[in-house]
């Protein structure tokens, strides 16, 4: 008998599950310990329910952090939330995370924002932590080699009281991104185009890891947009490898490690990465040099197309021609030129500082188009503060956009900001699902650059084909 | 805690649409509820009830087929949003076994832990049974037996474990076992992740 076992290749998924695991259950699950645990106000207060009933108290409450984000209006914010219900959740959570002694955000705080933008700036996210949120887009937190991922209500609570979560590992796609990514083409765009190449629900049971060059050379915020919009392929988790980047970001964050601890830190975060040889269950490529700028059509973030493609004729696919339908578009028409009344620049997919200067570059001294309603609305108040002083809030509002104060917004409309029947956005946020950003409102996706062109436009346009402005 | 399930006889209700999304069954403009109540009332609400408020005709509107405890879909049923509230509102409404090609990962957890059985089979299968439930076929769910018939037909077979049936037999209350079961793991895992990597467990 061998008395070393063999060596095995891991991925950087085994090795964060496998260093998270409490124990293993006969029915096939695993307990996995949880380190950290984000809260915002639409998805925990029926989890407080469920610990106030067994009279529990959250096992670590330093291990919490919480932040209002869905519900909160992006104006008139020294006034109090003018929506009854909107309010009252919102105390709801005060309320709730106070009786249980959970670091909390406030809506004045300037840290205040979403929660997948403040973790990150506050250091609260970290390499080699498993991370959870009642909140699917927790797979963002992958950038940085966290094993995060979206769980309901019910399981927050657990959470809470328990630290661990009863999980059933994943399966691993490994998504090698090759070639070079084109000028105007951004990490949005690969998320698209990832989207329709795999399906919306084409990496169900797996956490995906996005490697190769072009994501090793990808910023954080790039990285971000990238796991962020894997929950529209389906994926629950994805993971980037931790390097240089991520540690150049992190350092010096408020709540991540400091001195001895930070140097400790690093040592383990640098064993992260997958190991040279790891084998996932299925490995997809995607090269970068052949994706261009996407926008959806339809109503299933699946439905992305590059800019210049037609609009797909339903045949015998009956969701198309729903799809078709509820956009009010025409099979077979070009999606370039789609008149388009609002645009929306923001979320935890595209509300970052590199993002607003990606799309204040596209309108610097430019004015939107007539009858266009632009929404500028910063991913926090750090970002919103860093962007002032930058001065990109001038670009936008002499640009004709509005500038927000930091919130979900129109990603999921329930704060008020929301379109109406059958108006039509242009919107950098994750999701066009029918009614996502109000009812009977219809969305496109697309890139921060590719909201601006359209805002300028006034109809979805190619940024490479943009004039250059005087 | 939902009703315990162990056997059910039920038409089914068939949406033959493809990635039916947890915006759609459940608008994101109710998630601002802090209680469970009326949740029933909000499901595929835009689907079911029109701008003007009349009713759109949709099979979860029907008299008929109020009492129905079956939903067949197509593919990706579950997708987006983490909310609950989708799951919730279908136990609400009666729903407790739901049959599709595959489900949202974050929805399928969502529905164990309220006792919506969660049920795939292969996309022909399911519509096929979609066209049967259209037809009017009655399904019959033993859970103990782990069977899912139409009449003396055998259809599927459950891969449940004795736990889970069990679960759906007696209530979900997870919490209550881990606490009493693991809680002695746990303290022995934090201690060694805090030798390992004591930046994460001693926050200030
Ligand atoms: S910005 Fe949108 S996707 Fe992100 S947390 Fe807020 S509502 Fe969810």
């Amino acid at each position: 008998m061998n008395a070393f076992p063999p060596e095995r290749h891991r991925t950087l998924y085994d090795k964060l599950w496998e260093a998270h695991v409490v124990c293993e259950r006969e029915d096939g699950t695993t307990l996995l310990y949880v380190d950290r645990h984000l809260l915002h106000e639409v998805s925990t207060p029926q989890s407080f329910v469920a610990l106030d009933r067994r009279g529990l108290k959250p096992r670590r409450p330093e291990a919490n952090l919480a932040v209002p984000d869905n519900a909160v209006p992006t104006v008139g914010r020294d006034r109090p939330i003018a929506d009854p219900q909107a309010r009252a959740q919102t105390a709801r959570l005060v309320e709730n995370v106070g009786k249980h002694g959970i670091p909390f955000i406030t809506l004045d705080d300037p840290r205040h924002g979403i929660v997948h933008v403040v973790g990150p700036e506050q250091g609260f996210t970290l390499p080699g932590i498993t991370l959870a949120c009642g909140d699917s887009h927790t797979s963002t937190h992958g950038a940085f080699g966290a094993l995060a991922f979206g769980v309901g209500a019910s399981e927050c609570g657990i959470v809470m009281a328990a630290q661990a979560l009863p999980q059933k590992r994943a399966r691993t796609t490994g998504v090698e991104v090759t070639g070079t990514l084109a000028p105007g083409v951004t990490a949005k765009d690969l998320a698209l185009a990832l989207i329709a190449q795999i399906g919306a629900n084409g990496a169900a049971g797996h956490a995906i890891e996005y490697r190769g060059a072009v994501i090793s050379a990808l910023s954080m915020e790039e990285r971000m947009t990238l796991c962020n919009m894997a929950i529209e392929a389906g994926a629950r988790v994805a993971l980037i490898a931790p390097g240089e980047v991520t540690f150049a970001y992190l350092e010096g964050r408020p709540m991540a490690p400091k001195g001895a601890a930070w140097d400790a830190a690093l040592a383990h975060w640098r064993s992260l990465p997958s190991d040279e040889g790891a084998l996932y269950d299925r490995e997809v490529t995607l090269d970068a040099a052949a994706v261009g700028p996407f926008v959806t059509w339809g109503t299933s973030p699946e439905d992305a197309l590059p800019s210049d493609a037609f609009l797909p004729e339903p045949g015998e696919r009956p969701r198309i021609a729903r799809a078709l339908d509820y956009m009010g578009l025409s099979a077979g028409a070009p999606l370039e030129g789609t008149p388009i009344d609002t645009v929306f620049i923001g979320s935890c997919t595209n509300g970052r500082l590199a993002e607003l200067r990606a799309a204040a570059t596209v309108l610097k001294g430019r004015r939107i188009a007539p009858g266009v309603r632009a929404l500028a609305v910063p991913g926090s108040g750090l970002v919103k503060r860093q962007a002032e002083e930058e001065g990109l809030d001038r670009v936008f509002l002499d640009a004709g956009f509005e500038w927000r104060e930091a919130g979900c917004s129109m990603c999921v409309a329930v704060n008020g900001d929301r379109l109406e029947p059958g108006q039509r956005s242009a919107s950098t946020s994750n999701r066009n699902f029918e009614g996502r950003q109000g009812r009977g409102g219809r969305t496109h996706l697309l890139s921060p650059a590719m909201a601006a062109a359209a805002a300028l436009t006034g109809c979805l346009t190619d940024i490479r084909k943009l004039e250059p402005s005087a | 805690m939902s009703a315990p399930l162990t056997r059910l006889d039920s038409r089914a209700i068939h949406l033959p649409e493809t990635n039916i999304d947890t915006d759609v069954i459940f608008p994101a403009r109710f998630l601002l509820k802090i209680d469970r109540e009326g949740m029933d009332d909000c499901l595929f609400r835009d689907w079911r009830i029109g701008m003007d408020g009349a009713s759109l005709g949709h099979a979860f509107d029907d008299p008929a087929l109020r009492e129905v405890q079956v939903l067949i879909a197509g593919a990706g049923f579950g997708c987006g949003s983490s909310r609950e509230q989708a799951v919730w509102a279908l136990v609400d409404w009666g729903i407790r076994l739901v049959i599709v090609p595959d489900f949202g990962d974050i929805f399928a957890g969502n529905a164990l832990r309220n006792g919506l059985l969660c049920l795939p089979l292969p996309a022909a299968q399911s519509a096929d049974l979609g066209a049967r439930a259209e037809a009017g076929a009655v399904f019959t769910l033993d859970l103990p037996a782990r069977r899912l018939s139409i009449g003396a037909e055998q259809i599927a077979t459950l891969d449940l474990g004795e736990a889970e049936v069990q679960a759906f037999a007696e209530g979900w209350d997870e919490i209550d076992v881990i606490l009493n079961r693991d809680l002695a793991e746990i303290r022995l895992f934090e201690a060694r992740h805090r030798s390992s990597q004591p930046w994460l467990v001693d926050l200030s």
